[in-house]
């Protein structure tokens, strides 16, 4: 607009900054977290019967003897090159991660495209009907869900339509020789669990997010000026209604990661939730750390493109006087 | 529907509507009947909690969420409007009737762009193109003397000013040539040099159009200048009604008069400055929030047992003065001497023993006041403080404190949310004078009283100023308020001082313009104000 | 803000006042108190009403049907089912209960303290609250869980501190709105120390708002651990602890037998419960009961 930095642009930048440190803190945290482990790096790498000598070659040969920042520093800096070094049964991280990256990414993603934009058409006809039957109805019922553990929707679903009447496979064990269908079909139920699980939390939020707007004093403005009810929540709250909504969405897709974890388990899904978990009961250190980094990146991301999109949508920051 | 040229607009027939408060429902407006006619605008006067909004709202058929109609009508150009559904009733709002908020800058939905929020009811229902929409929004912004008027409806809300936006929700309400307007406060949250602007602008496109108005305020002087009638409403009724002109020269009921309550103070001795060294005096002095200068080479003294009255609009700086001598905000330039002696800028280098003896009183009671305390840990904590009082003595105390500002016992246990606004204000004074001050700063201490209240409070002040010789630092935007009370006027504007001296030379020979505008823009309590300011502008 | 500081009057006994609240609340919220209450009595009276003992091996056989001597059967090493669920109804009800008392001082504390000093303080303690909120709690239970091993203890702690961030948000948000107000500014005029503010001032008008925050991040903590234990990190074997009941006999579901869903659903029931009080709570604070 004018020759001077607009003040989204610098908005923007303040976030993404903003989310870059948090993004700094995390893994200087998960990497710290590393100096607390019980006995030696090398010799957990090396296993229980490892000379010393052998320790000792080991940690120059990992770099250990280096000061702690400088390793940090390296670490970060080919963390940021997708190389989260080698697990403790010797195969690089990556190796082990990758393939069920993607299975993580196509189950997340299948959700997410179901459950954002049904919640959000939800959570809209709940504000709209407010304090209706059917208002009343989802509130209360959303309000149960999200009070019941994940495995216990998962259980549920898995004994009635796969024990039970057995239309789907109790099992998601995909494999790369599968066919496309064949894989998605194999997905129905995990995808399923996840939605009950996410779609509560997003619906409840969406709800509360318009409602707040619909409090703001031009909401009953637009209705002395004789708008209909169903204009006023989509044209007057929703398009004030938008950041706010970026931010809960956002926000719930923590409930995606974590959900993501337990259904990948119960499910056996071959995604980074289950191999996080093995890591888990193997202790093995490295892999933990970079399945962190993987979902508290994705979450940081996420909340750092809500934010966006709700400067974006800001008309103050948008026309600037 | 169609209506006869002397058939009424609207008629309220006894209405009643309660509302739900603590799970309990209340009788707010109490049979209430009203007729306006074609062209009419009635004043609908009352002081906070008289229920005026809310039969300002019933006149469009709308009733905020926990209020219901217990009984009466609303005849809106013939058709009782409340016999027919909700849906029915919607559309008469917009077209037939349009509402006018007090503050146009909640009112106005931060999304879109004025003309595009002024045109929508005129495009959606009002049956007009676009473009003719646009015309007439365009015809009403020069009829309001809005800036600009072809690309002022560009802008978004948040970009014009106040006044401006105040003006182009009269826009907004005017576009499908509606019947009546409900004006509820149009500028009550305005200065009083904007509220001037605003007001000559409403009154000409009332005239210009021909509409019937319902004139919603708390300020007799302002309503005077632009109904034709006016009804008092006190608790839901209606107490007087009558030509504007007769209740201006003959209130016949007792609380139309108390309206006068302030405006009727005898004027106060006038000047005692001068009696030895001052109390206060403030040299040089400049402060700054970031890079923004908010006070400028500020020079004042404030005497003993004098009262100095700070006046000035909005963004003047009065209250950052205010807050600057009790040590809230640091200076950046000059300094704040008091009893001969340099203060230090910020509180936590200032001793308990100054501290004490400036003390500091709010606008707004209910937040001044920690609603979780009752009044006996209220006043008496400074007495603990200060003078090391504890147990009975410490009661003995509160107990003077509270006759002092005209209470008594039965207030000790309560909590602020069971008082009065009135009691509650008295208690923050009583708070102040537990200190045993020698100057007390008053920012706007009497705004939010209603008009009896603040003249009861403002003549308790002059009592325990010759009683106890404290002097106060007065800032107010009230130029009746300084009529009463004050002995020195101090004048400002952007940060800067334009005037001071003795109340009598600064409020009949003012010497600077600013001044002069200042108090040509008060409203005088007179028919025919704003006619002679009209025309003295056209001269 | 102005809102949420109206005093209701106070009512001349409060124990009737409450008793009148209690009954004016909505079906939901009713129900909720009764299920709320009857697992306290279950989780209080553990060892008068469990046929067993919580560790105590009763059958040779694991995974013995329902029958008259062990109504639920028994677990996958022959431990009697409905005793170790009763027992859960303890332990997992204590743990969750210390947990939010832990962090709800924690995140309190820090909050006000932020939000009452400011500058620096307040920006470092937000910045690192920040970082630890934009890891999803379970991933970082787990990696940390991971390290310093599952014990009790380290259960407690660490979810005591990331849930306390929770708090220290709602607190220091809190805080900050009635720091603005003018009684707590004229706290400071009158030259009180923060602490005396902090205390009589500001902590009392954060309370209720707070106190609402404390039942919703209970059932929270509650369902968390629930979900570690059934991941394998949470309350360790031989403890009787609902997740964990479900994960161990979890092979039972594939053959159509519901038993291992029971501790699942006993879970799922007290933290609908609680939610449904806690809603009712906050709707009335809110003002939201009093239309529609």
């Amino acid at each position: 607009m004018t020759t001077k930095s607009h003040p989204i642009l610098s908005m923007a930048a303040s976030r993404i900054g903003l989310g870059l440190l948090s993004l700094l803190i995390v893994s200087l945290i998960i990497f710290s977290a590393v100096s607390f482990l019980p006995g030696s790096y090398a010799s957990a790498i090396l296993g229980q019967n490892a000379t010393p000598a052998a320790v000792a070659a080991m940690e120059v040969k990992l770099g250990l003897n280096r000061p702690w920042f400088l390793r940090y520093l390296a670490w970060l800096g080919a963390a940021a090159t997708g190389d989260m070094g080698l697990s403790f049964s010797g195969r690089p991280v990556m190796a082990l991660i990758g393939p069920r990256l993607k299975n993580t990414l196509v189950l997340a993603s299948i959700t997410a495209a179901i459950a954002v934009p049904l919640s959000i058409a939800l959570g809209i006809v709940c504000a709209r009907y407010r304090g209706r039957f059917l208002d009343k109805f989802l509130s209360t019922s959303t309000l149960a869900s999200i009070s019941i553990p994940e495995f216990f929707v998962a259980y549920v679903v898995m004994m009635v339509l796969a024990v039970k009447l057995q239309l789907f496979p109790s099992m998601a064990g995909i494999r790369n020789g599968m066919g496309l269908g064949e894989q998605l079909y194999r997905m129905v139920l995990p995808i399923l669990t996840l939605l009950l699980v996410i779609l509560a939390h997003m619906v409840r939020n969406t709800r509360a997010a318009i409602l707040s707007v619909m409090a703001s004093p031009y909401i009953e403005m637009a209705r002395l000026k004789g708008e209909p009810e169903k204009r006023v929540v989509v044209r007057q709250a929703l398009p004030n209604a938008i950041g706010p909504i970026a931010s809960v969405v956002a926000l719930n897709l923590a409930y995606l990661i974590s959900g993501v974890v337990v259904i990948e388990v119960v499910f056996v899904y071959p995604g980074v939730g289950q191999a996080m978990i093995d890591a888990v009961r193997n202790r093995d250190v490295p892999v933990i750390q970079a399945c962190a980094l993987i979902f508290a990146a994705a979450y940081i991301g996420f909340n750092l493109i809500a934010d966006i999109i709700s400067i974006v949508s800001n008309p103050r920051l948008l026309h600037p006087r | 529907m169609t209506a006869t040229p002397s058939a009424p607009v609207i008629d309220l027939v006894d209405l009643k509507i309660e509302a739900k408060s603590n799970d309990q429902w209340s009788k707010i407006v109490n049979g209430v009947s009203l007729s306006i006619r074609p062209g009419e605008v009635l004043g609908l006067v009352g002081e906070s909690g008289a229920g005026k909004s809310t039969v300002g709202l019933a006149a469009l058929g709308y009733f905020r969420p926990g209020a219901k109609v217990t009984g009466g009508e609303v005849r809106l150009l013939g058709q009782n409007i409340l016999d027919i559904p909700e849906e029915e009733r919607r559309k008469f709002r917009g077209t037939k009737v349009a509402y006018v908020a007090q503050s146009a800058q909640a009112a106005f939905n931060p999304a879109y762009r004025l003309m595009d929020q002024i045109i929508m009811v005129a495009v959606d229902r009002g049956g007009l193109t676009r473009e003719a929409a646009q015309k007439r929004a365009l015809d009403l912004f020069h009829a309001l003397q809005l800036p600009d008027p072809r690309n002022f409806g560009k802008r978004y809300p948040h970009q014009v000013s106040g006044g401006q936006l105040q003006r182009a929700m009269v826009a907004m309400a005017m576009i499908c040539n509606p019947a009546l307007i409900i004006f509820d406060e149009p500028t009550t949250a305005l200065d009083v040099t904007t509220q001037v602007e605003v007001l000559i602008s409403i009154r000409k496109v009332i005239e210009d159009y021909r509409v019937a108005a319902i004139y919603i305020t708390h300020d007799l002087a302002v309503v005077a200048q632009v109904a034709h009638r006016v009804a008092v409403l006190r608790y839901g009724e209606v107490v007087e009604e009558a030509p504007i002109a007769q209740i201006m020269e003959r209130p016949t009921h007792p609380y139309t008069k108390s309206l006068w309550a302030v405006h009727e103070m005898p004027v106060g001795q006038g000047d005692r400055h001068g009696k030895g060294a001052p109390l206060l005096a403030v040299t040089g002095l400049g402060a700054h929030y970031g890079d923004f200068q908010v006070l400028t080479a500020i020079d004042l003294d404030v005497g003993r047992g004098e009262t100095v009255a700070l006046v000035g609009e909005s963004g003047s700086g009065k209250s950052t003065l205010g807050r600057v001598i009790v040590g809230l905000k640091e200076v950046s330039s000059g300094q704040v001497v008091y009893e001969g002696k340099p203060l230090p800028g910020t509180i936590r280098r200032r001793s308990l023993e100054m501290l004490k003896q400036i003390q500091i009183i709010y606008q707004s009671a209910d937040t001044a006041l920690n609603p979780r305390q009752t009044v006996r840990k209220i006043i008496g904590r400074p007495l603990t403080l200060y003078q090391g009082l504890r147990g009975a003595r410490r009661e003995e105390r509160v107990l003077e404190l509270l006759k002092l500002v005209e209470l008594n016992e039965t207030h000790i246990d309560r909590t602020p949310g069971q008082l009065s606004g009135g009691q509650k204000q008295r208690i923050a004074i009583a708070r102040a004078l537990a200190a045993d001050p020698r100057l007390i700063v008053c920012d706007e201490i009497t705004s939010a009283l209603d008009k009896v209240v603040q003249a009861e409070v403002l003549r308790m002040l002059m009592r325990l100023q010759e009683r106890l010789g404290v002097s106060y630092l007065f800032i107010t935007h009230d130029i009746e308020v300084v009529r009463a009370i004050a002995d020195r006027v101090v004048v400002m504007q952007d940060g800067k001082i334009v005037e001071q001296g003795g109340k009598d030379q600064v409020l009949a020979q003012p010497r600077a313009d600013y001044t002069r505008k200042l108090l040509d823009s008060v409203p005088d309590m007179a028919v025919g104000w704003l006619d002679g300011i009209v025309a003295a502008r056209a001269a | 803000m102005q809102q949420s500081l109206e005093v209701r009057s106070a009512a001349p006994n409060r124990f009737l006042g409450t008793l009148k609240l209690v009954g004016s609340a909505p079906p939901s919220a009713k129900f909720g108190m009764v299920i709320v209450a009857i697992y306290a009595l279950v989780a209080l009276l553990a060892p008068l009403l469990a046929p067993y003992g919580e560790v105590e091996v009763v059958s040779r056989v694991p995974f013995e049907p329902w029958s008259a001597n062990h109504l639920l059967g028994t677990d996958q090493l022959g431990r009697d089912f409905l005793s170790r669920l009763i027992f859960g109804a303890r332990n997992s009800i204590s743990i969750a209960l210390l947990t939010t008392a832990i962090s709800f001082v924690i995140g309190c504390l820090l909050g006000v303290f932020a939000a009452l000093v400011g500058g620096i303080v307040d920006q470092v303690i937000s910045r690192l609250v920040d970082a630890l909120m934009s890891v999803p709690d379970l991933i970082f239970t787990l990696m940390i869980l991971s390290i310093f091993g599952s014990s009790v203890l380290n259960l407690i702690l660490i979810i005591a501190v990331l849930t306390s961030t929770r708090f220290y948000r709602i607190a220091r948000a809190a805080a900050l709105n009635v720091a603005s107000l003018d009684f707590v500014e004229h706290a400071k005029v009158r030259g009180e120390s923060l602490l005396w503010i902090a205390v009589n001032e500001v902590f009392p008008n954060i309370l209720p708002l707070i106190l609402s925050e404390l039942g919703m991040r209970f059932c929270f903590i509650f369902l968390n651990i629930a979900a570690l234990s059934f991941l394998g990190v949470g309350i360790q074997p031989p403890t009787a602890e609902w997740g964990s009941m479900v994960r161990d006999n979890a092979a039972l579901i594939n053959m159509g037998d519901i038993t291992p869903l029971i501790p699942a659903a006993a879970i799922a029931f007290l933290a609908i419960a609680v939610n449904f009080v806690v809603d009712w709570l906050l709707n009335r604070a809110s003002g939201l009961n009093d239309d529609a």
